[in-house]
């Protein structure tokens, strides 16, 4: 369990590598390997999304990828979405509609929201609800993480 | 000269942190300089419900690969103690002769990582006997099988203990046509903070300084000093960002108090996090009441007598459950009603399960649960409509204080209005013309509306709050708070109220809480009670910080103080009619050294009691049981609101949770009282797609209790939601024959009720 292996990934554009336990999951070496604490862990099964990242555009749950699955590859946080201080137009919407409260399920739940508008530029309120449904938050009621998609997508 | 800030839809300037370099939890302090070093703290829990501990092995853990320290009770000298309200209740910090429920920490691991303090948790070999276990409440109340053998009784507390009075017996009923009974479960939840708890400790200079996830540093400091005999000046408590508490973070858990004293036997700062598997067994769980309910009135809708007795299950320790019952649900039992007999006694019981403690109302949820499901099934009863029902008994509005059979002093209320405006905005009766045209088509998937009416408490857990205003030589200021935020957004609000009485910008306004060296003297953030007590604190503190610097303006424009005016849009005092002679806030803190600063301890007249109404429509698939709530409309009346888009976002969340308690969420044990749903797997948390947007209808009825006139938003929603929606889903299959179905009201229990229903017809 202690082998140790190299691991490089382009992480926010920028090409890190590290020397890693082989059972690293992917959120681990972001936040103790990087120093990249926005993404949070809120459970053990896969199940709340609060640790959603991007790997190559798509959205993944880093708490169920290895470090090693992602060797090579392309990794964005939430910490790589601004340029400079001109937040990214779903962190803009989130501030502007209240779509976030305690913060802790904020970055996965930005990354997953990005991830969605990708794959569907256009969707109604039931398509963002089914589309967030792995991401968890205990504070909104998703009332407004729901308009803060809706209001991204329409560009306001 | 622009209008007030008050009252506008502000957005929170502590959002884009968490939205780009995201927040600061406890396990997040990777930089704290105090912190390099920390080794990792893990915990052994029991696997056994209920045992005697013969022995802990220690000896295969101490061997493991970076395992520095493995302490149990014994090695730390830890004692039994009695618990707050029950001194015939005793356990250790760590296990010590007995477990009591599955998850209770035996044993803590100090590692260098924290994989090793798991692979070495798994080592540590307990001998127990294994005792029978008591899961279920009723069972508990009567049952040989005692978890406290000293209190002779797993009853732990019995509301009488207050010289409350007993029920009486059928008699109480007397002179009311129509009586009707049920027992009804208010089920264990998990309130599922996305931030699992967490803590670090390390000894700097002979002082302990702890960060905690806490909704309440203040309190957790106080904790720590009782329980090991520090000074206060000796112990620094730090809450940084806290990703939610719902009521489980009010109270410190021996996890948490331990870690100092852990940090001092390895002469190291310590680490600890929990796993979401350990926090679902060992956070505190929630609501865990069987209700026994009993209302009788008159056919042409009246209510004459209430009667309610509650069953509290506190979980394996005397935990703050054991007051909720008595000192929450009873009070509020009557809710909203004038009913001319009423009675509630409750009863605290412990069992094998994880200990239950406040979330998200509190004992006030349950009270409403209770009253609002008799009132239904009184409604049903006599065969009139349930908001008609409500409406020939609700308290006529009130604008002076109302005492009510229970002994609360409601401050102000206007619940007809409540439920009116929530009907309208709902459209209620085309709701029920919708529901009647698909009863008539006999469609399998029918509708169901659930109305509910409630009044809560708030702000009742303290007295007043703590603020101070700092300005600082170059304008800006600083307001240091007794509450502590988890999500609420006081940066913003409270920056909102210093700005509004200063002009001092809000973007030059830092808000300073959570921390015990800088805010020693703190209530914390539960109750509802933010803006009420805090928020006005620092109201009051910032008017009476202007005065203060009028006399100094004075000095220094060699004036008479009372010619002196604050011009808030350019932040500068001068003699009125004379504005280019001036003095701004910077001027005024560098004729103090630049620091001018005032201080108050501000005390409000007491607690306020919001009120609204919520109406919830829900489908229900009557051949599989599938419920899906579809829509939500809630009138909350919370006094006058400081930024409505901070108080929507409360109703959201409440009414989220409220949904999910009435449709999806329930903690279950086996009969062994092994935890099955003990992951985010397993638990039903809610997600987006199982909640409809809120449907928000506004009321401002001001409180006079504190000079914001504001009341309470934090819980209204859990409070009004869970009612209404449970009542929703037995609406849909009235006409079926089913009369009430328990949350959470899942496809399998509504698909049962039908199909029982069905049988017995």
């Amino acid at each position: 369990m202690s082998d140790q292996v190299k691991v490089s990934i382009t992480v926010n554009g920028r090409l890190t590598s590290a020397e890693i336990e082989a059972r690293t999951l992917l959120v681990q070496y972001l936040r103790d390997h990087l120093g990249l604490t926005a993404t949070n862990i809120g459970c053990d099964t896969s199940s709340c999304g609060a640790c959603t990242v991007h790997m190559n555009g798509e959205a993944v749950k880093s708490c169920t990828v290895l470090a090693v699955q992602s060797d090579g590859e392309s990794v964005t946080t939430v910490e790589g979405l601004a340029i400079g201080d001109e937040m990214h137009p779903m962190q803009q919407a989130f501030r502007a509609n209240h779509g976030l409260q305690c913060g802790y399920c904020t970055p996965g739940m930005v990354m997953a929201a990005i991830s969605l508008l990708n794959d569907n530029p256009n969707p109604t309120e039931e398509e963002v609800r089914l589309g967030l449904e792995g991401n968890l938050c205990r504070c909104t009621g998703y009332h407004n993480i729901v308009q803060s998609v809706l209001a991204c997508a329409k560009g306001e | 000269m622009g209008g007030s800030i008050l009252g506008n839809r502000v957005v929170r300037k502590e959002d884009p942190k968490f939205l780009t370099t995201g927040g600061r939890y406890v396990d997040d302090l990777l930089d704290e300089p105090m912190l390099q070093g920390a080794l990792h703290v893990t915990y052994v829990r029991s696997s056994v419900a209920h045992g005697r501990v013969l022995s802990i092995d220690t000896t295969d853990a101490e061997a493991m690969p970076g395992v520095v320290a493995v302490f149990t009770a014994a090695s730390l000298g830890l004692e039994a103690r009695p618990a707050g309200f029950n001194k015939a209740a005793k356990r250790g910090l760590l296990a010590i002769d007995k477990v009591r429920y599955v998850g209770e920490p035996l044993a803590a691991i100090v590692s260098h990582t924290r994989n090793q303090g798991e692979d070495a948790a798994e080592t540590v070999i307990v001998d127990y006997e294994v005792l029978p276990a008591v899961v279920d409440v009723r069972e508990a109340m009567e049952s040989s099988v005692l978890l406290f053998e000293d209190n002779g009784s797993n009853i732990v507390f019995d509301s009488m203990n207050l010289g409350a009075p007993d029920l009486s017996g059928p008699e109480f009923f007397d002179g009311c046509e129509v009586v009707t009974r049920a027992t009804i479960v208010n089920q264990r939840v998990a309130p599922c903070p996305m931030e699992v708890r967490g803590g670090a400790a390390a000894w700097v200079n002979g002082r302990l300084i702890q960060w905690m996830s806490t909704q309440h540093a203040q309190g957790a400091l106080s904790s720590i000093c009782h329980t090991f005999g520090y000074e206060p000046e000796n112990v620094r408590v730090i809450a940084p960002d806290v990703g939610g508490g719902f009521g489980a973070k009010i109270g410190p858990y021996g996890e948490e108090l331990l870690l100092g004293v852990i940090s001092q036997r390895v002469g190291k700062p310590v680490v600890w996090r929990e796993s979401r598997s350990e926090s679902m067994v060992a956070l505190g769980h929630g609501r865990a009441q069987v209700q026994e309910i009993a209302i009788g009135g008159r056919r042409d809708g009246k209510v004459l007598a209430y009667q309610l007795k509650v069953l509290q299950d506190c979980g394996g320790w005397v935990d703050s459950a054991a007051y909720l019952a008595p000192f929450m649900t009873r009070p509020m039992s009557q809710g909203v009603y004038d009913i001319e007999n009423i009675e509630c006694r409750t009863f605290s019981i412990v069992t094998n399960t994880t200990p239950v403690v406040p979330y998200r109302g509190a004992g006030r949820p349950e009270a409403t649960a209770a009253i609002e499901r008799a009132m239904d099934l009184f409604a049903a009863e006599i065969g009139m409509d349930p908001a008609e029902v409500r409406r020939k008994n609700l308290i006529a509005k009130f604008n002076e204080p109302y005492t009510t059979k229970m002994g609360q002093t409601y401050d102000v209320g206007d619940y007809e209005e409540s439920l009116d405006r929530a009907l309208k905005a709902a459209d209620y009766e085309g709701l029920r013309a919708e529901q009647k045209r698909r009863r008539d088509s006999g469609t399998t998937v029918q509708l169901g509306i659930g109305v509910s009416v409630y009044v809560e408490i708030t702000g009742g857990g303290g007295t007043g709050e703590t603020a101070k205003i700092e300005v600082l030589g170059d304008g800006s200021a600083r307001v240091y708070t007794g509450t502590s935020p988890h999500g609420q957004g006081h940066d913003t609000s409270w920056s909102m109220l210093a700005s509004e009485q200063t002009g001092i910008p809000m973007d030059r306004i830092e808000v300073i809480h959570g921390d015990t060296d800088l805010v020693p003297k703190g209530g914390g953030t539960f109750g509802s009670r933010s803006l009420q007590q805090g928020g006005a604190a620092v109201h009051q503190a910032s008017i009476e910080l202007v005065e203060k610097a009028k006399e100094v303006a004075a000095t220094l424009l060699e004036a008479n103080e009372a010619d002196i005016v604050l011009d808030k849009d350019a932040g500068a005092f001068h003699v009125a009619g004379s504005p280019s002679a001036r003095k701004t806030w910077a001027d005024i803190a560098q004729s103090r050294d630049n620091l001018f600063m005032h201080e108050i301890d501000f005390k409000v007249a007491g607690a306020t009691f919001p009120f609204g109404a919520h109406v919830a429509v829900v489908e229900v698939d009557t051949e599989t049981g599938k419920v899906r709530h579809i829509a939500h409309t809630t009138c909350d009346d919370a006094g006058t609101v400081l930024n409505p888009l901070l108080r929507d976002g409360q109703i959201h969340g409440g009414v989220a949770q409220g949904s999910a308690q009435a449709l999806l969420e329930e903690v279950l044990y086996d009969r062994d009282g092994n935890p099955t749903t003990s992951n985010l797997a397993d638990y039903a948390m809610i997600s987006a797609a199982e909640v409809p947007s809120v449907n928000i209808v506004m009321m401002e009825t001001p409180t006079f209790m504190n000079p914001l006139g504001a009341k309470g938003i934090g819980e209204s929603g859990s409070i009004g939601a869970t009612p209404a929606v449970q009542s929703a889903v037995c609406d849909a299959l009235a006409h079926l024959g089913v009369r009430h179905v328990d949350m959470p009201t899942t496809p399998e229990r509504v698909w049962r009720a039908i199909e029982s229903a069905r049988k017995g017809a």
